[in-house]
C-alpha cells in the first residue's frame, strides 16, 4: 500500500473526521453552570460556579478552570487526564464517572452540572476522598506466588489465550468507582468484612493467573466476604475500563468457593484425605463450611 | 514554630513510580529500612502513560538481537553523548529486569511458543519491546506496586518534598508536607534516592501530569548536585492535537510499530522525504518494505515512521509550518489502512491498541479502526538530569542518588522509545542497592531543626501574602506558554535570551503569589510551591540550550541547524555556584572503552 492514491484517500478521510470532530465537539464557546461540592469532614454543600466552556472539554477541564479563576483551593485529585490512572473519580450529575473522560457535550448544559465526591469513602475535602481502605484491603489478599519456572533459564511459558484471560482484570486502573457503587460498602459500610469488587477483581487475576500456585478460595469465603456480593452488577456498569466484573471475575470466584467448600462429595473426599483439597491448586482447605450458603445482604 | 511528624530511615526514596518503586524494593531486599514518598496515590504514576513497551534484548522474536545491538542502538539514538557505561549496563541488565517482572506477576503478551512477545519501535534494530497491548506502563506499575505492598516499605502517599536536608556536604534527609492535612513531615535518612521523573509541566503542550514539575531536578540542584544534558528535552512526535483540552496527550509509538503511517494534508507520506544519513542503511526505501518490517519480516528494513523521535517530531513540525498540516495543526497518523493488508484488521487494531482506540473514541469522537488520527509533537521527556556515577547512580553529592527520568546519562541527546521503562528498572534497582550499601556505612544523621524551620516557614509564606497578589495558576500558565514558544522544539539565541529575561520577571511574580483557604488539600498552595521548581528547571534548560550552539537529538537550534562534531565531545553541566548563580561548564566525555567502540563500529 501507501501508493500516493491510497495515502491521498487517508488525508481525505482525515479531513472528514476532523470536520465531524469539530461539529460533535461544539465549536462555539458558551457559559455553563456547575454545582460543585465544597467542604471537609462531615460538613459541606454544593456551591455554584460558572465558567466558559468550549470544544471537546471534559468535566475535569471545567473544574480546573473554576479552580484557576475563582476557587484556587478547590481540592481535586487527578493525574494522567487520559483515563489511565483512575485518580479523578467523582459523581457527575449523580453518576459515578471519571471526570477526565466525561465530555461536557454528553451532558445537558441547560441545567447546572453537579460534581460531587465519591460517597462511599470518607471525605478529605471538596472532591477528594480517603480511599486508603482499598490499599489496606489489598494487603489482606495473599500475594502472587508463581509455580516453579518452566525452563532451565528461569522463565515460564504461557499461551496468549491464558494471558488474555487475566489481562482483562489486570487492566483495572484502580479508580474505585466499583467500590463506590457497591451497596455492601456504600450503604452497609462493611469495609472490614467485604473487600469489594475492586479487590475481588484483584483476587480473580491472582486465582486465574497462569503462573500462580495458591488457592485463595478459603480466604475469599472466610476473610474477604465474597458471599456478601449478591451480583447486582452495579460495579460492572460503572467500570470505565469495561471490565465485566460480576460475570467474569466475581461469579467464577463464587463458583470456585462453592466447588471447594460446599460440594458434599468433595467435602467427604477432603475429610478422608485429611483436610486436603484434591487436584488443581493445592493448599490446606480452610474453614469447615459452618456458615451455610453465604451471607448476601 | 512549625510542628513535624518525624521519620527515620536508612534509605528515603522520593518518587514512587517505576524507578522509585524498583529502588525501594531493592533497598528493602538489601535489609535497609525504607521510606517511600509518593506525590500522588500509589500506582497513579505517570509511568502508566508509557504505552509502547519495555526494551530488552531478550531475542524472543529475533534471535539476532543481543545486548551489543541494544547498546549500539542506544548510543546511536543518543548521538554518542550518552554515559556509555550506563548504556552498557542498561543493555546487559534489562533482560533480567524484565524476566524478574514476570516472576512478580506481570503478564506480557506472548509469542506462539509461549515466550514474552516483543514489538518493533523507533531506533531499535530488532523487535525488542516486551509489551502488554498498549498499556505496558500500567502493567509494570501494578506489578511493582503489588510486589512492594508485601515488602517492609513505609509508603507516604500524597506527600511532597520541598527540600533536602544536609549536614556539611552530606545529605541527611528531607522536609515535605502531606497533601490531605498540610502537615509537615521531617525525614532523617542515611541515603536519599531521587526518582521524581521529569519536567514536562514547564511547557504548555505536554503529555505529563501535574506532578512533573522538576522536583527532583530542583532538589538536587539546590543541594549542590551537578545536572547535565538539560538542553535535551524530548518532544514526542505524536500527541493528540484535537480537541484543545486534550492537546498533548500521548499517542503511543506502538501505533507506528503496528504499521501506522504519517500522511500530510496533501496525502503525501512525507517521512520518506528526509532520511538521515546515519539511518539510511537501516531504513526502508519503499512502503511495501516498511510494511513487511512491521509484520516481522527479518529481511525488511524499518519504515521511516520508526526513525528516532527527535527526527520524526521535526519532520512533522516542518509539514505544519509549511502549510501541509492537518486541519487542527498536526498531521494524520493512520492505522486503519492496514485493512487493505489484513483480514479482521479492525479487531486486530482494537486488540493491539486498546487504549488508543478507547482514548480517541471517547475524547475525540474518532474511530481509529476506520479513520486517521490528528497528531503533533508534545513535550514528553527530559534526557537531562542529575549527573550520576554510571554504576552506583550516586550524584556528585555523597548519599544522594538518582534513577529514572530525573537521572541523566543513559539517553544522551535523544532517548529511544522503550528505553525509559528499562532504564527505570535497571537503574532503579542499582540506585536502591547502592543507596542501601551507602547507608550501611553511615552513622545516624543529625537533623538541623533550624534548617527545617527555615524551609517550612518559607513554604507557608504564600498564605501570609496580600490576597490581591499573584494567582499561582496564572504564573504557572504564563511560564508554560513562554517556555513552549521560546525554548520549545525549535530554538534561537535571541528567543532563549528573551526567555531568561522573562524568567526573572516570573520569579518576581512567583514571590508575590498568594493562596486562599487553609493547608488541607489545597492545590493552589501546592501549585505555588511546585512553581519554584518549575522556575529553577526552566532556567537550567534555557542556560543549557543557549550553551549548545548546534543541533543534535532533542535540541534543535534554528540558528545552528547542523550538528557540530566539536560539541560531541562534552556534556553541558550546570551547578549552583557559591553565590547562588547558575554555573555552566563543559565536561569532557571519557573515551569509549575499546571493546565498546568496536561494538559501535560493528553495528554501524
Amino acid at each position: 500500500m501507501a501508493s500516493e492514491t491510497s495515502s491521498r484517500s487517508i488525508a481525505e478521510s482525515g479531513e472528514r473526521a476532523a470536520a465531524r470532530s469539530d461539529t460533535s465537539a461544539g465549536t462555539a464557546s458558551r457559559t455553563a453552570s456547575f454545582q460543585v461540592w465544597r467542604g471537609a469532614g462531615n460538613t459541606g454543600g454544593l456551591q455554584s460556579y460558572s465558567t466558559s466552556v468550549s470544544e471537546g472539554m471534559v468535566v475535569l477541564d471545567a473544574i480546573h478552570q473554576i479552580q484557576a479563576e475563582s476557587a484556587t483551593d478547590l481540592a481535586v485529585r487527578w493525574n494522567c487526564k487520559a483515563g489511565k490512572c483512575g485518580s479523578c473519580s467523582a459523581e457527575i450529575n449523580g453518576v459515578p464517572r471519571l471526570m477526565c473522560m466525561t465530555r461536557l457535550s454528553e451532558l445537558d448544559l441547560s441545567e447546572p452540572v453537579t460534581v460531587e465526591p465519591m460517597r462511599a469513602f470518607p471525605l478529605v475535602r471538596d472532591l477528594v476522598t480517603d480511599v486508603s481502605s482499598n490499599f489496606r484491603a489489598k494487603k489482606r489478599i495473599r500475594k502472587f506466588t508463581p509455580r516453579p519456572p518452566d525452563a532451565p533459564d528461569g522463565t515460564w511459558r504461557m499461551q496468549q489465550s491464558d494471558a488474555d484471560r487475566v489481562q482483562e482484570f489486570r487492566k483495572c486502573i484502580e479508580c474505585f468507582l466499583c467500590q463506590n457503587v457497591c451497596h455492601v460498602l456504600r450503604d452497609h459500610h462493611l469495609h472490614e468484612q467485604f473487600v469489594g469488587p475492586r479487590l475481588l477483581v484483584h483476587a480473580a487475576q491472582l486465582e486465574m493467573h497462569p503462573l500462580d500456585s495458591l488457592d485463595r478460595t478459603g480466604e475469599l469465603k472466610e476473610n474477604h466476604g465474597i458471599g456478601y456480593c449478591n451480583i447486582t452488577k452495579c460495579c460492572t456498569k460503572v467500570c470505565p475500563e469495561h471490565i465485566t466484573i460480576t460475570d467474569n471475575a466475581i461469579i467464577p470466584l463464587k463458583e470456585r468457593v462453592v466447588d471447594k467448600h460446599y460440594d458434599p462429595l468433595r467435602k467427604l473426599v477432603r475429610l478422608m484425605r485429611g483436610n486436603k483439597t484434591g487436584g488443581g491448586k493445592r493448599e490446606a482447605a480452610r474453614g469447615n463450611d459452618a456458615r451455610g450458603g453465604g451471607n448476601a445482604l | 514554630m512549625p510542628e513535624y511528624q518525624t521519620h527515620e530511615y536508612d534509605v528515603l526514596v522520593i518518587g514512587a513510580r517505576g524507578a522509585g518503586l524498583r529502588a525501594a524494593i531493592e533497598a528493602a531486599h538489601s535489609g535497609a529500612s525504607v521510606g517511600l514518598i509518593c506525590k500522588s496515590l500509589l500506582g497513579k504514576a505517570h509511568t502508566v502513560m508509557a504505552e509502547g513497551g519495555v526494551a530488552a534484548a531478550l531475542a524472543n522474536v529475533d534471535d539476532r538481537d543481543n545486548w551489543r545491538v541494544h547498546f549500539a542502538d542506544t548510543m546511536r539514538g543518543g548521538q554518542y553523548l550518552n554515559n556509555w557505561r550506563m548504556a552498557e549496563l542498561h543493555a546487559k541488565e534489562a533482560p533480567d529486569r524484565v524476566r524478574e517482572l514476570e516472576a512478580w506477576g506481570a503478564v506480557f503478551d506472548r509469542t506462539a511458543d509461549g515466550k514474552i512477545l516483543q514489538r518493533n519501535f523507533g531506533g531499535h534494530k530488532y523487535p525488542r519491546l516486551a509489551h502488554v497491548g498498549d498499556r505496558t506502563g500500567l502493567e509494570m506499575i501494578r506489578t511493582l506496586q503489588d510486589y512492594a505492598t508485601y515488602q517492609p516499605i513505609d509508603v507516604h502517599m500524597e506527600c511532597t518534598i520541598v527540600s533536602l536536608l544536609k549536614e556539611g556536604n552530606r545529605v541527611t534527609g528531607a522536609v515535605g508536607y502531606d497533601r490531605d492535612r498540610g502537615r509537615f513531615k521531617l525525614f532523617a535518612a542515611k541515603a536519599v534516592v531521587l526518582a521524581t521523573g521529569g519536567i514536562g509541566r514547564a511547557f504548555s503542550v505536554t503529555s505529563n501530569s501535574w506532578e512533573y514539575t522538576g522536583d527532583g531536578h530542583a532538589l538536587a540542584y539546590n543541594a549542590g548536585a551537578a545536572l547535565q544534558d538539560m538542553e535535551f528535552v524530548q518532544f514526542h512526535p505524536t500527541g493528540m492535537v484535537w480537541p484543545p483540552s486534550v492537546r498533548g496527550i500521548l499517542v503511543t509509538e506502538g501505533v507506528r510499530g503496528e504499521g501506522g503511517i504519517l500522511v500530510n494534508r496533501e496525502g503525501r507520506r512525507f517521512m520518506f522525504d528526509d532520511i538521515p544519513e546515519n539511518y539510511r542503511n537501516q531504513t526502508a526505501d519503499n512502503a511495501e518494505e516498511g510494511w513487511r518490517y512491521t509484520q516481522g519480516d527479518k529481511n525488511a528494513r524499518r519504515p521511516p515512521e520508526l526513525l528516532t523521535r527527535d527526527h520524526v517530531a521535526r519532520a512533522i513540525m516542518k509539514e505544519v509550518r509549511e502549510g501541509r498540516g492537518s486541519p487542527h495543526g498536526g498531521v494524520f497518523l493512520d492505522i486503519s489502512w492496514i485493512k487493505s493488508k489484513l483480514p479482521n484488521a479492525e479487531e486486530h487494531i482494537r486488540k493491539k491498541l486498546p487504549s488508543m482506540y478507547h482514548q480517541f473514541k471517547q475524547l475525540a469522537d474518532i474511530d481509529i479502526t476506520k479513520e486517521p488520527m490528528e497528531v503533533g509533537p508534545t513535550t514528553h521527556y527530559v534526557m537531562g538530569g542529575v549527573r550520576v556515577d554510571g554504576d552506583t547512580q550516586m550524584s556528585t553529592v555523597p548519599g544522594l542518588f538518582a534513577a529514572g527520568e530525573v537521572g541523566a546519562g543513559l539517553h544522551g541527546a535523544n532517548r529511544l522509545g522503550g528505553n525509559s521503562l528499562s532504564d527505570l528498572l535497571v537503574f532503579g534497582k542499582r540506585a536502591g542497592q547502592y543507596a542501601a550499601e551507602f547507608a550501611g556505612r553511615q552513622s545516624s544523621p543529625r537533623i538541623d531543626q533550624q534548617q527545617a524551620d527555615a524551609i517550612t516557614n518559607a513554604a507557608l509564606e504564600p498564605f501570609n501574602r496580600d490576597t490581591a497578589a499573584e494567582n499561582p495558576y496564572q504564573v504557572e500558565h504564563d511560564l508554560q506558554s513562554m517556555m513552549q514558544s521560546l525554548v520549545g522544539i525549535v530554538r534561537r539565541e535571541a528567543e532563549i535570551r528573551e526567555a531568561l529575561d522573562g524568567l526573572k520577571v516570573l520569579r518576581d511574580r512567583a514571590r508575590k503569589v498568594s493562596v486562599t483557604g487553609n493547608r488541607e488539600y489545597n492545590p493552589g498552595w501546592h501549585t505555588a510551591l511546585d512553581l519554584q521548581n518549575l522556575l529553577t528547571v526552566s532556567e537550567i534548560v534555557a542556560h543549557a540550550a543557549l550553551e549548545r550552539k548546534e543541533s543534535r537529538g532533542g535540541h534543535f537550534r534554528d540558528d545552528y541547524p547542523e550538528k557540530d562534531p566539536s560539541y560531541g565531545k562534552f556534556n553541558i553541566v550546570i551547578r549552583k555556584g557559591p553565590g547562588g548563580d547558575m554555573q555552566v561548564t563543559r565536561e569532557p566525555i571519557p573515551d569509549l572503552r575499546p571493546d565498546l567502540k568496536q561494538i559501535i563500529e560493528e553495528n554501524k
